[in-house]
């Protein structure tokens, strides 16, 4: 599903030398199968996750997902895969406010394929428990709520891979399970293969397979 | 949903600056609209009065175009008086000079043969005009009952004079004698004067000494647009007969032509102003043929006292005078509005595209190409430039229409929601349109190279 090789991924400085971020080897994650990667802050976690959503070009390797090599593709090729095939849940949920929770969910259909399946947005929302909430904007919603609609949004285009950066990290205790095991039963249930950045070891330890950052980051191991 | 809703919901976001950017795109073009209107109605008024009706204006010689602003719009003071027997000699056919003669009675030469421009102008008419007094503000234009009879008005010229209450003055009434009066339908307004009324004239400016004569406002026209709206038409023959309206006697007409008495043939009607005493501002002249006009015109000029003017070719030189640079300068201030309501679109989206770019990231991380972004952008300076161009237009029009009433009374001209458009309006009011969605183009391009990667967590 994902396959990446000798991924490096390096920051100008403003003396112009370069900091290096991101130094993977190899790295790869099988349909549907979900794994969390864990690591300390300002360690690339989310550089690592641009990478993969194309947002953002590493300086060499090989990121393949579902066969398709990313870096062979033009800007706009990459973001017709991130819309067809990549789901993103943010840490700060990112909403757009001025659009109503379904309008939210309706977007990344719109960006992929101009379709717009009102039925199957309706139906994740009920799924995420906000059948009541369509309409309601974001300013509306209560934080774990808000989350919950990101986690919909993410899954509307039936994506093949779903990346989460840290979602629970702005949510109160009380709702962060219900997000995690929400993630995981829809990734599950639509065979969604998923990769979860989380500082919550009690979070990791759910995860059948955890990845350490620092591990497959020859970065931080040679440090 | 569609991208035209995204931008939709983009503006709804940024209601208050949006509506702020939308009322003065709608500001300006309702500015451009009533900027074209005001052009409209001058050029309208203009080209109605240089139709005037007739061919040539006979007067004394002088300035031409001071001959037409008197004659026609009745502005300026009159050049000179031409003696009377110049409009005996552009009267039509043959016998009308030996019969106005007969009738006038008076020192004239050659009583019996015809006029000298009688065949030029058969068919046509000769029209005498006396100016000099006034009426209030207005000008008093002593004329005869032809002047409603066989003179048209309107842009084809064939339009004839109606009378909004009342009828025509008559040559000679059993009631009022010479002393009938005439009112353009604004002087009638202003003055508050109705069928029935007497009115006196002043002399020689409105501040000027009050004659004592009387005259009775047998009718009222109805507007016309033309400058007769704002004059009042008093008969010829009265006008002789106000005080100090007479020549002294001195014959200026021809000193070397040898003159005889003719007498009145007429017993029934008052004295009129013996010949030798009339004197006249200008006669229009209508010739027969319009070929005739162009023919009839140098011999007219040969004379010692008159000239001949085409009011037409006079209007046209003081439309290109003044007139076009008017219009110019419309166009030119309609430029200026149109380029400061682009800016303010420019200006109101470019502002808010800081606060936008996590936004435009989401898109973008989401799914949306560059381009898609780029057209939400100007998909939202297009929505302001329709909301704000078609309220501005209806507001516009609408402005012209609810001082319909006014302009009417004070022009003539029917202002109605669509008549006062003209050709520059189906320009510069889409192509206002089009400048404020291209000013949406600078905005679009820092959506355009927004950084997904900086601007997703912000």
């Amino acid at each position: 599903m994902l396959d990446i090789k000798h991924l490096t991924k390096s920051f100008s400085l403003p003396d112009r030398t370069r900091l290096p971020i991101l130094d993977i080897p190899s790295f790869s994650i099988a349909t549907g199968e979900q794994v969390v990667l864990i690591g300390e802050s300002g360690g690339g976690k989310t550089t690592l996750l641009h990478c993969i959503a194309g947002i953002m070009a590493p300086d060499k390797g090989s990121i393949k997902i579902e066969g398709i090599e990313l870096a062979k593709l033009s800007e706009a090729g990459r973001d017709r895969v991130r819309a067809a095939k990549l789901g993103y849940v943010f840490q700060t949920f990112n909403l757009l406010h001025g659009f109503s929770a379904l309008e939210n969910v309706r977007l990344g259909m719109t960006f992929a394929h101009g379709k717009h399946d009102l039925k199957r947005a309706a139906e994740l929302l009920d799924k995420v428990g906000l059948g009541n909430r369509l309409h309601h904007r974001p300013a509306a919603l209560s934080v774990g709520q808000q989350q919950r609609v990101a986690v919909a949004r993410a899954l509307a285009n039936r994506p093949k891979l779903l990346l989460a950066d840290e979602p629970t990290a702005n949510i109160d205790p009380a709702n962060q399970q219900l997000i995690i095991d929400l993630i995981r039963d829809c990734c599950r249930d639509e065979a969604i293969s998923l990769l979860l950045v989380t500082h919550s070891l009690q979070v990791a330890e759910q995860f059948d397979r955890v990845e350490k950052l620092d591990q497959i980051n020859q970065v931080h191991a040679d440090c | 949903m569609n991208l035209l809703h995204i931008a939709w919901r983009n503006m709804q976001q940024r209601g208050l600056a949006t509506i702020l950017t939308m009322f003065s795109m709608t500001l300006g073009v309702s500015l451009v609209v009533l900027v074209l209107s005001l052009s409209w109605i001058i050029t309208e008024s203009f080209d109605r009065n240089s139709n005037v009706g007739y061919h040539m204006i006979v007067g004394a010689k002088g300035g031409s175009l001071q001959l037409a602003l008197n004659t026609v719009f009745y502005l300026s003071e009159p050049i000179e008086v031409i003696p009377y027997e110049e409009y005996l000699e552009l009267m039509p056919g043959a016998e009308a000079r030996p019969n106005e003669i007969k009738k006038i009675g008076g020192l004239v030469a050659d009583p019996e043969r015809k006029g000298l421009f009688c065949e030029y102008t058969n068919g046509g008419f000769a029209i005498p005009v006396c100016l000099g007094d006034y009426f209030g503000p207005f000008r008093v234009v002593g004329t005869t009952p032809a002047f409603f009879t066989s003179l048209r008005f309107g842009p084809a010229s064939d339009q004839e004079y109606q009378f909004q209450s009342g009828r025509n003055m008559l040559d000679y009434s059993e009631e009022n004698g010479y002393f009938e009066a005439v009112l353009g339908a604004q002087v009638a307004r202003q003055q508050g004067k109705k069928v029935g009324d007497k009115i006196k004239t002043t002399h020689g400016d409105p501040e000027g000494e009050g004659h004592g004569q009387e005259f009775t406002v047998v009718g009222i026209l109805a507007p016309t647009g033309t400058p007769n709206d704002r004059a009042a038409f008093i008969n010829l023959e009265g006008f002789y007969l106000i005080e100090d309206h007479a020549r002294a006697f001195e014959d200026k007409s021809n000193p070397d032509a040898e003159k005889e008495s003719v007498g009145r043939n007429e017993t029934v009607q008052p004295p009129r102003l013996p010949l030798e005493k009339r004197d006249l501002t200008a006669v229009l002249v209508k010739a027969g043929d319009p070929i005739f006009a162009v023919s009839m015109q140098r011999p007219i000029n040969k004379r010692l006292r008159v000239q001949a003017v085409s009011p037409v070719d006079e209007i046209t030189k003081m439309l290109g005078m003044f007139i076009t640079p008017v219009r110019a300068a419309f166009l030119a201030l309609t430029v200026v509005v149109c380029i400061v309501s682009a800016i303010s679109i420019l200006v109101s989206i470019y502002n808010s595209m800081n606060e936008r770019k996590r936004d435009i990231a989401v898109m973008r991380a989401l799914g949306a190409r560059r381009d898609v972004v780029v057209l939400v952008v100007l998909l939202e300076s297009l929505l302001i430039a329709i909301g704000g161009g078609v309220a501005g237009w209806f507001i516009g029009h609408g402005i012209g229409v609810a001082y319909s009433g006014t302009i009417q009374r004070n022009t003539g001209i029917t202002v109605g929601f669509f008549n006062t458009m003209t050709v520059y309006e189906f320009w510069l009011v889409p192509g206002l349109m089009l400048l404020a969605t291209l000013a949406g183009v600078i905005p679009a391009f820092v959506a355009y190279r927004t950084n997904v990667s900086q601007n997703l967590g912000s």
